[in-house]
C-alpha cells in the first residue's frame, strides 16, 4: 500500500513539474515570437527554397507546419495551443471558418500586390471581397485518363463518362458535391442547384452511369491511376498533376460544359502571434516572381496574372491546368448550400452508391 | 482491507464512466438532436422510413452474418486442430501474430494482391485463366473481412476447448460413444460458449467495417459503417450519425442476449 502511495505521488509529481515546465517554455517561445512565422500549409505544398528566400529577405525564422486534411486543420485550430500566423484551407473550410470566427480580417492597406491577381479569382461567394483570404492556388475538377485504354476525342464531356466503351474502367472521387455536381452540369445544370426535382434526376441519371463505375474511393485514384487499374478516373486537378508527373499516359480534361473551380487561399487565424510577420509572408507570395516559382515547383494553377507572364510558355499554355476563357466561364465555386440541402446531396449520393447494376 | 479493495477499483470505475458510459450516453443524446440542434425525433423516423438506410441495414446484417459463419467455419476445425499439436501456445501466436500488424497496413496489401496487375491476376494469367476483376467485389471484401476478422474468433474458441477437462473425453470413450458421439455430445456443447463469445467479437465490428469498404469494396459495398463515416465528417449531420450509433448498440445488446441467454440456462442445468 505504502508503496503505491508513494508511486502515485511520484506521478503527480512529474506530471505537476512537466506541466509547469512546458507553460515556462511555452511564455519563453511567446516573447521570442516577434521573430518567428509560423506557417500551416499542406504538406509538400511551397517551394522550400522559397521559405529560405522569405528569411532572407525580411529577416524572421519560419516555423513551418502542415496538415493533411482541411478537417484536421480546422480542428487544430479551433482547439488552441497553436500559434499559427498563417494558415491555406479550401475555399468550404474559409467560408466555415469564418462562420466560426476563427480568422482574423485582413487590413487591405497592408497587402501590397493584390492587383496582380488576376480579377476572376478574386471575390468569392465563400469570402465576398476577400475580406479574410488571399487566393494561394486554384483548380478545378476533371476527367483523368490513359490514352492507352481511351482515345482523347471520345473522352471531353462528363456525358462521356456513361460510353458503353467504360464498362467497369470509371473510378470516381468519393464525394457527394462534386459527383451530384458531374451529373448536374452534364445536364446543363448548376452544381449548387437546389431544385429537389433537378437532384433527383441527377441521381437517375448516376444510377444509368453505375455499371461504367469500378470504385468510387478518396486519396488512393492517385495510386490506381498511375498503376493503370483504371482507364478514366474522376478528381481534382491537383492530384491529376501529381499523376501526369508520375504516368506520362495520363491527361486531364476539364469539361467545358461546367465544373468545379476550388481555391487554395492564405489566411490569418485568431491564433495569430506575429501580425506583421504573417503580412509580409502574404505580401511575400504575392510577388510574381516568387508566385511563378511556386507554381512551377508544385504544378498547380497560379491566381497571379503577373506570375503567369514569368512562366514558361509551356506551362501556361497547357489548357489541362490553364482552360481557356470559354471553360472558365463555366466554372463555379462550390457555394455553401445550408445543412438541409446538403443533407438531400448526401441521401441522394448514397443512394447512387447503393444501386447495385 | 476492504477500503484498499475499494481504491484499487477508483479507476476501474472511472474508465467506465468516462469511457463507457458517458459516450454512449452522448450518442444517445445527439440522436435526438436535429440539424439546428432542436430536440427532436426526425432521426428516427427518418431512419425507419427511408428505404435506403433499411436496405442499408440489410445489406450490412447480411455481410456480417456471411463474414461471421465463413469466420466460424474456418476457425472452429483450426481451433480444435490446434488444441490438439504439441506446441500449441506457438501456433496460437503465429495466428494473433497478423493482428499486430496495422489494419490500414493489411488492407494496402490485399491491393497489392487483387489488383488489376497484382500477383493473384498475374497467376490467373499465367494458368491460363486471364485477368479477372478481384478488387472491388463482393468476394474481395468478405475475404479481406474473414482474414482479419479469423483470430478473434479462434481465441475464444480455443480457450473454450483448452478448458475442458480432458477425463470428460475419455469418460465419453469409456462408456462407448465413438468420436462422433463424442465430438457432438460432449465436446461442442462445452465450447459453444466460445463459440458464442466469438461470434459476438466477429460480427459486431462486422456491421460496421468502413475503412474496408471503401479500400477494398471501392464503396461498391456500403455498411452502416459507411453511412456513420459520411454523416459525421461530410454532411456534419451529427445527430443523424448518431441514431445510427444507436441502432448499432441497441443490435449489439440484442445479439449479447440472444447468444447469452443460453449460457444462464446451461448453468442452471449442470448445478
Amino acid at each position: 500500500m505504502r508503496k503505491l502511495q508513494t508511486l502515485l505521488i511520484g506521478i503527480v509529481v512529474i506530471i505537476g513539474v512537466l506541466f509547469f515546465s512546458a507553460r515556462y517554455l511555452e511564455k519563453n517561445q511567446g516573447y521570442a515570437s516577434d521573430n518567428i512565422v509560423t506557417i500551416y500549409n499542406w504538406g509538400d505544398y511551397i517551394d522550400p527554397s522559397l521559405l529560405k528566400k522569405f528569411e532572407k529577405e525580411t529577416g524572421y525564422k519560419v516555423n513551418y507546419e502542415t496538415f493533411d486534411s482541411n478537417e484536421a486543420m480546422y480542428t487544430k485550430i479551433q482547439q488552441g495551443g497553436t500559434n499559427y500566423d498563417i494558415a491555406i484551407p479550401s475555399e468550404y473550410m474559409i467560408e466555415k471558418m469564418i462562420k466560426s470566427k476563427m480568422l482574423e480580417k485582413i487590413d487591405p492597406t497592408k497587402i501590397i500586390g493584390l492587383s496582380n491577381i488576376n480579377a476572376q479569382f478574386l471575390n468569392q461567394s465563400f469570402d465576398p471581397g476577400n475580406q479574410y483570404s488571399i487566393p494561394y492556388f486554384w483548380g478545378t475538377l476533371g476527367i483523368i485518363y490513359n490514352d492507352k485504354f481511351v482515345e482523347a476525342k471520345d473522352i471531353q464531356h462528363w456525358d462521356d463518362l456513361w460510353q458503353p466503351a467504360l464498362k467497369n474502367n470509371v473510378m470516381l472521387i468519393d464525394g457527394a458535391r462534386e459527383i451530384m455536381g458531374l451529373a448536374l452540369n452534364s445536364e446543363g445544370k448548376s452544381l449548387n442547384d437546389k431544385n429537389t426535382q433537378d437532384l433527383e434526376a441527377a441521381k437517375e441519371k448516376l444510377t444509368k452511369l453505375t455499371p461504367n463505375v469500378k470504385a468510387i474511393v478518396a486519396d488512393e485514384i492517385k495510386m490506381y491511376m498511375i498503376n493503370e487499374e483504371s482507364a478514366v478516373a474522376v478528381s481534382f486537378s491537383g492530384e491529376a498533376s501529381e499523376m501526369l508527373d508520375s504516368n506520362k499516359h495520363l491527361h486531364y480534361v476539364i469539361p467545358s460544359e461546367g465544373s468545379n473551380l476550388w481555391f487554395d487561399n492564405m489566411v490569418i487565424p485568431k491564433t495569430v502571434k506575429n501580425k506583421k510577420g504573417a503580412y509580409a509572408f502574404i505580401n511575400f507570395m504575392l510577388q510574381p516572381k516568387n508566385a511563378a516559382q511556386n507554381a512551377e515547383y508544385i504544378g498547380y494553377s497560379t491566381p497571379n496574372e503577373k506570375a503567369m507572364k514569368l512562366l514558361p510558355k509551356e506551362i501556361t499554355s497547357d489548357t489541362q491546368f490553364y482552360p481557356d476563357q470559354e471553360t472558365m466561364s463555366h466554372l463555379e465555386v462550390y457555394q455553401n448550400l445550408g445543412q438541409k440541402t446538403l443533407n438531400e446531396y448526401n441521401d441522394l449520393f448514397l443512394e447512387f452508391k447503393m444501386y447495385r447494376k | 482491507m476492504t477500503s484498499t479493495k475499494r481504491m484499487y477499483a477508483v479507476p476501474y470505475f472511472l474508465w467506465l464512466l468516462l469511457f463507457v458510459a458517458a459516450p454512449v450516453l452522448l450518442i444517445v443524446y445527439q440522436s435526438f438532436l436535429g440539424i439546428n440542434g432542436q430536440f427532436t425525433f426526425a432521426n428516427y423516423t427518418n431512419y425507419f422510413t427511408s428505404a435506403t438506410y433499411l436496405e442499408m441495414t440489410v445489406n450490412s446484417v447480411i455481410y456480417a452474418f456471411i463474414i461471421t459463419l465463413i469466420t466460424l467455419v474456418i476457425s472452429y476445425p483450426a481451433a480444435y486442430v490446434l488444441n490438439k499439436t504439441k506446441h500449441k501456445q506457438l501456433w496460437l501466436m503465429l495466428i494473433i501474430l497478423p493482428t499486430w500488424v496495422n489494419l490500414l497496413l493489411k488492407a494496402y496489401a490485399f491491393i497489392g494482391i487483387f489488383s488489376t496487375h497484382g500477383s493473384l491476376n498475374q497467376f490467373f494469367a499465367f494458368i491460363g485463366i486471364g485477368q479477372q476483376q478481384i478488387l472491388f467485389t463482393d468476394f474481395s471484401f468478405i475475404f479481406v473481412a474473414t482474414y482479419i476478422e479469423i483470430p478473434f474468433m479462434i481465441m475464444p474458441i480455443f480457450n473454450a476447448l483448452e478448458e475442458m477437462n480432458p477425463s470428460l473425453i475419455s469418460a465419453s470413450r469409456d462408456l462407448g460413444a465413438n468420436s462422433v458421439d463424442t465430438f457432438r455430445r460432449v465436446i461442442f456443447p462445452l465450447s459453444l460458449n466460445g463459440v458464442k463469445s466469438g461470434v459476438q467479437a466477429v460480427f459486431i465490428p462486422s456491421l460496421s467495417l468502413f475503412m474496408l469498404t471503401r479500400l477494398i469494396g471501392g464503396n461498391r459495398v456500403i455498411t452502416l459503417g459507411t453511412a456513420i463515416e459520411e454523416h459525421f465528417l461530410v454532411t456534419q449531420n451529427w445527430g443523424m450519425g448518431s441514431t445510427i450509433g444507436v441502432i448499432l448498440i441497441l443490435a449489439m445488446l440484442l445479439i449479447m442476449v440472444a447468444t447469452g441467454e443460453k449460457k444462464r440456462k446451461g448453468g442452471e442445468k449442470t448445478r
